[in-house]
C-alpha cells in the first residue's frame, strides 16, 4: 500500500472527523449540561443541511455564510424547543425524555420528506471539485474549509464556556443543579441557553456537512447514531472528547475503508465504541461519574 | 376500480338476521370454500380492466432511476390503446422505497388490492421478493428491469423478464469493449473495477468474473475490484484506492448516485484515467447523471440494452412521451420508459389474448408471447420455458455533447467513439 494513498486517506478522514466532532459537539453539550440525550441530534442537522440548500437555491448564499443566519435560527429554534417543550420532562422518568425527543425526529424526518421529497440535494459551490496539493498530499478545498470552519466554531464555543459570565454559568449548573440553584442563578434559563448553543453547533455543522455529502430527509438517523458513537468514545459531556472521538471516528471510517473493505466503515466505528466501553467506560476524555 | 369485498357476517348477525343452523353451517362451508381459493382477493372472471400493479423504487436512493421508468408506466396505458390492444388498463403503483422488503409488502398489499399482474421493479433484491410473493399469490410478476440470473433460474411459474440477464449483459458489454478497443485503436493493459455491492452489482461482478478470462481478445487485466455500498455517502477512499493501482480505465458496475459521486470524487482527486466504462448498467446515460454533472457527465460509456429509435413503437411512444413531459426527452429516459412499456405491453397483450385476468390463464397467455415489434434492441419479445426473453442487444453509448450517444455498433452509431477520453479539465 504506497504510503502516500495512507497519509492521502487519513488526511481525508481527520478532516472529515472534525465536521463529525462539531455536530457532535451539539449532542455533548446539551448532555453535559441538561442531561437529556436529544434523539433528534441527526434530524436537526438534517434540516439545517436543507436550510444551507434553500440559501443557496434562493439567494445564492455560500454555505459558510449561511452558516451564520442557519446558527442563529438554531439557536432560537433549541431554545424555544427547551424552554417550551422539554423543560417539563426534565424531571420526569428519562424513558419519557426519549420518547419525547424521538416523536420531535419523527415529526421532523416526516416533515422534511413532505417538504422537499426524498430526493438527494447539494449545494453546488464553485470550488465545490477543487483540490489543491501540498507535495504529495491532495487535499479536498471544501473538505479543508469544512474543518477550519468546524475548529474555529469549536474553539469559539471552548472560550465562551471558558471565559463569558453565562458560560461559567452554565458549567455551574451542569457540575452543581442544587448548587447553582442555592446561589440565585435560572437554571431554567441557562438550560435553554444551553439547549441553543447545542443546536446551534448542529446547525453550523449542518451547514459545512452540505458541502460534503448530498442531504436527504433520511440522513438524520444515521447521524443521530453516529454522533452518539462519537460522543460516547470522546466522552460524554466532555467537549473536547466530542472533537477527538469525531476524529477517531472519520479517520477510523477512512482506514477501514482502505485496509478492510469500504463496506467494514460502520463495522469498525462500532467495534471501537465497544473497545471504549469494555475499557474505558466514561469515555476517552471522560469524567468517572 | 378496487373491488369491495363483502362484509364477513358475525354469530351475532347471523342470528339477528333469523338464519337457520343448516343455512349458517352451508353458508360458512361456502364462504370457506371462497375464501380458500382465494376468489375474494381475485376475480374469477374476466373484467373490462386490467389491472397492474407497477412496483418501482421512486424514492430512496435509486428514486431517479424509478421515477423516470414511472414515465413510462404512466403514458403506457394511452400508447397501448393507441396501438390497438383495446382493452382498457388500470395502473396500481407503488413505491418499493428502494427497500426489498417494502418490495415485498407493496406487492402483497397490491395483490391483496386487486392487481391482476405486476411490473417492475428496477432492481434484482425487490424482483426477487416480489418473484416469492407472486408464486405464492400466482399471480404473473413481468420484471420490466432487474438482471441477477437467479431470478428466472428458480423455476417460477409467474415470473418473467424481458431484459437480459447479469451474464448477457457483461457477455455483451465486454465484447463491444472490444469494439470500442478496436475502433479507436486502442489497448489498455489495465483495468481497476469498481462495483457497486448489492443483488445486481454482485451478480454483474461474478459475472465479470467469469466471463472476462474466457474473452482472450481483451487486452486489459483487471488490477483491483473495489466493491461499495449502494447508499454510500462518501467514496472518497474507494476512488483513492482505484486511482493507486494507476489502472488505464475504470470498469464501473454502479446505479445512479454512486455514478455522481465517483464522478465527482475523481475530478476532486485529479484522477484522468483513459475512461470510464459500464460493462452493462445503469448510472450513467440518465438524465440525473447530466444534470448533476454537467460537462463532467461527458464521454462516459455505458455498454447497455438500448432503444431503436427508428422503430414504430418508439415512433408511437415519443409523442406520447413529448406530450405528457414536454421539457424531457426520451432519449434520457430511453432504456428505462422501454423496458417499462414493454412490461406493459406484455401484460396487454396477454390480457388480449387470455380474456381473462385469473392468474394462471394470464401466465399461460404471457409465456406464448411473441411480440415483435418493439422498441428496444433485439429480437421478438418471446419467453423460454424459464420466463426469460432472449437476444436483447447491448450499444455502446457515450455521452457526447451533453447526450447519450450510440458510438457502436458502427451500423447505427449517431457518432465516432472518443477513447481515450479528453481530461475534465478539457472537458
Amino acid at each position: 500500500m504506497p504510503l502516500e494513498l495512507v497519509a492521502n486517506v487519513t488526511l481525508a478522514g481527520l478532516l472529515t472527523g472534525l465536521v463529525y466532532g462539531l455536530m457532535a459537539l451539539g449532542l455533548s453539550v446539551i448532555f453535559g449540561v441538561v442531561k437529556v440525550v436529544n434523539f433528534a441530534h441527526g434530524e436537526m442537522m438534517t434540516i439545517a443541511m436543507y436550510a444551507a440548500v434553500v440559501l443557496f437555491a434562493a439567494f445564492g448564499l455560500d454555505p459558510f455564510v449561511a452558516l451564520v443566519p442557519v446558527a442563529a435560527a438554531f439557536f432560537v429554534f433549541g431554545y424555544i424547543l427547551q424552554a417550551g417543550l422539554i423543560n417539563p420532562f426534565i424531571n420526569r422518568p428519562e424513558h419519557t425524555q426519549f420518547m419525547l425527543v424521538l416523536a420531535v425526529a419523527i415529526i421532523m424526518v416526516n416533515g422534511l420528506l413532505m417538504a422537499f421529497g426524498p430526493d438527494a440535494r447539494n449545494v453546488p459551490v464553485d470550488y465545490a471539485l477543487e483540490s489543491f496539493s501540498i507535495g504529495p498530499l491532495l487535499l479536498d478545498t471544501v473538505r479543508v474549509y469544512a474543518a477550519l470552519a468546524a475548529v474555529a466554531i469549536a474553539g469559539g464555543l471552548f472560550l465562551f464556556f471558558k471565559f463569558t459570565p453565562s458560560g461559567r454559568a452554565i458549567r455551574a449548573c451542569a457540575d452543581n443543579y442544587l448548587g447553582a440553584k442555592v446561589v440565585g442563578l435560572n437554571v431554567k434559563k441557562y438550560y435553554a441557553l444551553t439547549f441553543g448553543l447545542g443546536s446551534a453547533c448542529v446547525g453550523a455543522a449542518g451547514c459545512l456537512m452540505v458541502l460534503l455529502v448530498d442531504v436527504t430527509p433520511l440522513l438524520g438517523p444515521g447521524y443521530t447514531l453516529l454522533a452518539f458513537i462519537i460522543v460516547i468514545v470522546g466522552g460524554l459531556g466532555s467537549m473536547p472528547g466530542a472533537l477527538l472521538g469525531g476524529v477517531l471516528i472519520g479517520i477510523s471510517e477512512a482506514l477501514a475503508g482502505l485496509f478492510f473493505s469500504p463496506s467494514a466503515k460502520s463495522m469498525f466505528s462500532f467495534a471501537l465504541l465497544i473497545l471504549v466501553l469494555l475499557f474505558r467506560p466514561q469515555g476517552l476524555l471522560g469524567k468517572r461519574p | 376500480m378496487i373491488r369491495k369485498q363483502q362484509p364477513i357476517r358475525t354469530y351475532d348477525a347471523v342470528h339477528a338476521t333469523n338464519v337457520g343452523r343448516r343455512r349458517f353451517i352451508a353458508g360458512l362451508g361456502a364462504s370457506a370454500a371462497i375464501v380458500s381459493s382465494g376468489s375474494l382477493m381475485r376475480p374469477a372472471r374476466a373484467q373490462a380492466t386490467l389491472n397492474v400493479g407497477v412496483l418501482l423504487p421512486t424514492s430512496g436512493t435509486q428514486a431517479f432511476i424509478g421515477q423516470s421508468c414511472k414515465l413510462g408506466a404512466d403514458i403506457a396505458p394511452a400508447v397501448l390503446q393507441g396501438l390497438g390492444y383495446g382493452l382498457p388498463i388500470r395502473l396500481m403503483h407503488a413505491d418499493t422505497e428502494t427497500n426489498v422488503d417494502v418490495a415485498r409488502s407493496r406487492a402483497e398489499r397490491l395483490i391483496n388490492e386487486g392487481a391482476h399482474v405486476l411490473v417492475g421493479p428496477f432492481d434484482s433484491g425487490a424482483a426477487s421478493a416480489i418473484a416469492q410473493v407472486c408464486e405464492q399469490k400466482g399471480v404473473p410478476f413481468i420484471i420490466n428491469i432487474a438482471a441477477a440470473p437467479q431470478l428466472t433460474e428458480q423455476g417460477y411459474k409467474f415470473t418473467f423478464r424481458n431484459f437480459p440477464t447479469s451474464v448477457d449483459l457483461v457477455r455483451n458489454g465486454l465484447a463491444l469493449m472490444r469494439d470500442l478497443f478496436q475502433a479507436t485503436g486502442t489497448a489498455p493493459r489495465t483495468a481497476v473495477f469498481m462495483h457497486v455491492n448489492d443483488t445486481f452489482g454482485q451478480a454483474n461482478a461474478k459475472a465479470i468474473g467469469a466471463i472476462l478470462p474466457t474473452f482472450n481478445f481483451l487486452p486489459f487485466k483487471v488490477l483491483e475490484t473495489i466493491s461499495y455500498d449502494p447508499a454510500a455517502k462518501d467514496l472518497s477512499v474507494e476512488v483513492a484506492k482505484a486511482k493507486a493501482t494507476n489502472a488505464d480505465f475504470l470498469m464501473f458496475v454502479c446505479r445512479l448516485n454512486d455514478a455522481i459521486l465517483v464522478r465527482r470524487e475523481m475530478v476532486k482527486q485529479r484522477w484522468n484515467p483513459m475512461g470510464m466504462i459500464g460493462p452493462g448498467n445503469p448510472g450513467m446515460y440518465e438524465a440525473q447523471f447530466f444534470a448533476a454533472l454537467g460537462k463532467l457527465s461527458e464521454y462516459c460509456i455505458s455498454n447497455v440494452p438500448w432503444y431503436n429509435p427508428k422503430a414504430a413503437l418508439t415512433k408511437a411512444i415519443e409523442p406520447a412521451f413529448v406530450k405528457a413531459y414536454p421539457k424531457d426527452k426520451l432519449m434520457f429516459h430511453a432504456l428505462n420508459v422501454g423496458f417499462t412499456v414493454e412490461a406493459l405491453m406484455v401484460a396487454a397483450d396477454a390480457y388480449k389474448r387470455a380474456k381473462a385476468t385469473d392468474g394462471r390463464r394470464l401466465a399461460e397467455a404471457i409465456r406464448q408471447t411473441n411480440l415483435t415489434s418493439r422498441m428496444m434492441l433485439g429480437g421478438p419479445i418471446k419467453f423460454n420455458a424459464k420466463g426469460q426473453v432472449e437476444g436483447i442487444q447491448s450499444a455502446c453509448i457515450q455521452n457526447l455533447n451533453m447526450r447519450p450517444t450510440v458510438v457502436l455498433p458502427a451500423a447505427s452509431a449517431e457518432a465516432k467513439p472518443v477513447f481515450p477520453v479528453p481530461g475534465y479539465k478539457k472537458a
